[in-house]
């Protein structure tokens, strides 16, 4: 049974190109709760109260009109998730929007281009990839004191985007060497028209996967960095919120509700982008989509 | 012998853009470190020119001469392995402080790295044999942790078992009361008894990674041809799993374990912040915190020069397992 529906997907699948993945339980999961983190962040600051107000209720619980229980100042722990969530949520959108421009820009082009250029773009990719980025990051935020969000987020984008370029790259080589972009350059088209028409359709869901890693990356990053006391400064962020928890001995004094939320929001919305992710690898790689070869002969070993 | 000469060229290329990065951030970025360290110390008590000059001379940012010029001098002081006088462990030069820092780094996040990627590629490569099975359903689980930000679930992992239950020490790369440094029984235990914690972190937070590419990688390859013509050969599953899809599919693990060393070490800065570790992440971080820029760079340069290493070790290696990449270029 299952044979024959997989039989007829395959039959009907080359028809119209698939961009689109398949609604798997997993994609299901990882869009509902990166959704709902998105929602929270995006509506949760017109809904609560000023983060930042001091109150003289000290460190206390969940309850008694907090959600989430205040700070060791009485702050609201459950607004100032609202906010850092905002927070976090703009610094990955920057990054990844800066990552996508510049990887697509030195990956794609380069490799389209060929020739020196794709030889000048390659090194310079390849110097910025083994350049560490947190060292660097850390060197050039030290050297300003006032950061805002957006000059973070500009940092992490320049430290990061190689990785993503070089993957690229090497997409568009193998793309540029199939046999229709090279009917449509005998044919006369622009070649503009055969970047933009022929080529970057197919580098759509690698272009998709390379942005939610960045994201990733981005908020992860921005947390350590605000965890070293090099983030952001007036701001929000969940990073910002773990550095005034641990500062304010929210672990030693058993303050679960001030420490775990931002720390949770984190890796729920880290684990639900890799979920979408993994969907996305399945359209790229099509060979992770069907039933592997040894799992069809139930192969066992022992090891 | 082309393949080497071209893999040196890049490397010294990118050694130099290094060095020129580390000698231009601190000149392209606004205000000065002078001005930075006066108006740090104008907080605490007046400041006399003389002063000026002094802080000057000390972090070799003479502002009189042209750029140019002290870009020759940073490459000679370089070259003579002269890295300038360290602020925060003053008076001793950085060269010394990294001397000292550099060894407890790389012992500690370098073995914690090498035992996350081995754990990595054989649950990878189990997971991607047999899917569907329960090592394969681990794979949500350790990419959850991998989200996880690492110095969070660090901070956790001490709470409960330094404090909670004194299972590990809180801090500290050995125990500063009972043993002294050196070739002895007692202080090798006690380095790793300290260490063994931050291992188990790195390792709890970097194996997902590892655990999936390898995975990825193995059912790619399960579905080329030549493991059909094996299989169709009658060699063993066994064997057909570790000589002919295992050691294909290690390949891009491996050129990734390069990569990787660059967020290892950067990496090692926020363990060693979590758990005081005295390796060159926390002169780093000490160096920030004190604006001690010659350390700084200093901390920077070998840190970009232990990834560039690294790189080059692991892609001369690959050049020998893997003979396409040296056919290619």
């Amino acid at each position: 049974m299952t044979a024959t529906t997989e039989g007829a997907v395959a039959v009907a699948a080359p028809i119209r190109r698939r961009t689109l993945p398949p609604m798997t339980v997993k994609l299901a999961v990882g869009l509902g709760i990166a959704g709902l983190i998105i929602l929270f962040g995006v509506l949760g600051p017109l809904l609560v109260g000023n983060p930042s107000t001091v109150r003289d209720v000290g460190l206390t619980g969940p309850g008694n009109g907090f959600l989430l229980g205040t700070t060791q100042s009485g702050q609201d722990v459950f607004a100032q998730l609202a906010y850092a969530t905002r927070g976090s949520l703009i610094i990955g959108v920057v990054v990844g929007a800066i990552t996508l421009l510049l990887s697509s820009f030195f990956g794609i082009v380069g490799a389209f281009v060929g020739g020196w250029t794709d030889e000048a773009f390659s090194l310079f990719t390849n110097i910025m990839l083994v350049i560490p980025g947190l060292p660097l990051v850390i060197v050039i935020s030290s050297y300003v004191p006032n950061k805002s969000i957006w000059l973070v987020a500009a940092v992490l984008a320049i430290t990061s985007w190689a990785g993503s370029a070089r993957v690229l790259r090497g997409f568009t080589l193998s793309v540029r060497s199939r046999d229709y972009v090279l009917a449509a350059r005998i044919g006369g088209e622009k070649r503009w028209r055969i970047l933009l028409v022929e080529i970057l359709p197919n580098l759509i869901p690698l272009l998709a996967s390379q942005v939610v890693f960045a994201v990733i990356f981005a908020i992860l990053g921005e947390a350590g960095l605000s965890f070293l006391g090099l983030g952001a400064s007036g701001s929000f962020t969940w990073g910002t919120m773990l550095f005034y928890a641990q500062n304010g001995l929210a672990l030693r004094l058993g303050a679960w509700w001030w420490f775990a939320p931002p720390g949770l929001a984190i890796a729920l919305f880290g684990a639900a982008l890799s979920l979408i992710n993994f969907s996305i690898d399945e359209i790229i790689n099509p060979k992770l989509r069907s039933q592997t070869r040894a799992e069809r002969n139930k192969w066992s070993v022992k090891a | 012998m082309r393949y080497l000469l071209r893999k040196l060229a890049f490397y010294v290329v990118a050694l130099w853009a290094a060095l020129t990065l580390n000698f231009l951030v601190p000149r392209l970025m606004p205000g000065n470190p002078v001005d930075l360290m006066l108006s740090k110390l104008a907080t605490k008590g007046p400041v006399t020119p003389t002063t000026r000059n002094a802080i000057e001379a000390l972090l070799g940012t003479d502002t009189h001469s042209s750029l140019w010029n002290q870009y020759w001098t940073y490459l000679h002081h370089l070259v003579t392995g002269d890295l300038g006088t360290s602020i925060a462990y003053f008076p001793a030069p950085v060269s010394q402080v990294i001397g000292q820092t550099l060894p407890w780094t790389v012992g500690l996040i370098g073995l914690a790295t090498l035992i996350s990627f081995a754990i990595g590629i054989l649950l990878g490569r189990a997971a991607g044999w047999r899917r569907g099975s329960w090592v394969d359903n681990l794979i949500p689980v350790t990419t959850m942790l991998q989200s996880v930000p690492y110095f969070w679930l660090a901070l956790l992992l001490l709470f409960l078992l330094g404090s909670t239950w004194p299972v590990f020490p809180l801090s500290g790369g050995y125990d500063v009361y009972s043993v002294t440094p050196g070739w002895s029984l007692p202080f090798a235990q006690s380095v790793l008894y300290h260490g063994a914690l931050p291992a188990l972190t790195i390792v709890i937070s970097s194996v997902g990674g590892w655990m999936l590419g390898m995975r990825n990688m193995m059912v790619s390859t399960m579905s080329e041809d030549f493991v059909v013509t094996a299989e169709a050969k009658g060699l063993t599953p066994r064997r057909i799993r570790s000589r002919y899809v295992a050691r294909n599919a290690v390949l891009p693990s491996i050129s990734g374990f390069a990569i990787s060393l660059g967020f290892v070490v950067a990496g090692s800065i926020v363990t060693e912040a979590v758990f005081s570790y005295p390796g060159i992440g926390s002169a780093l971080l000490l160096a920030v915190g004190n604006n001690d820029y010659a350390l700084m760079q200093g901390v920077f340069l070998i840190i970009t020069l232990a990834v560039l290493g690294a790189n080059l070790l692991v892609d001369l290696l690959y050049g020998v397992i893997d003979p396409r990449t040296r056919a290619r270029s």
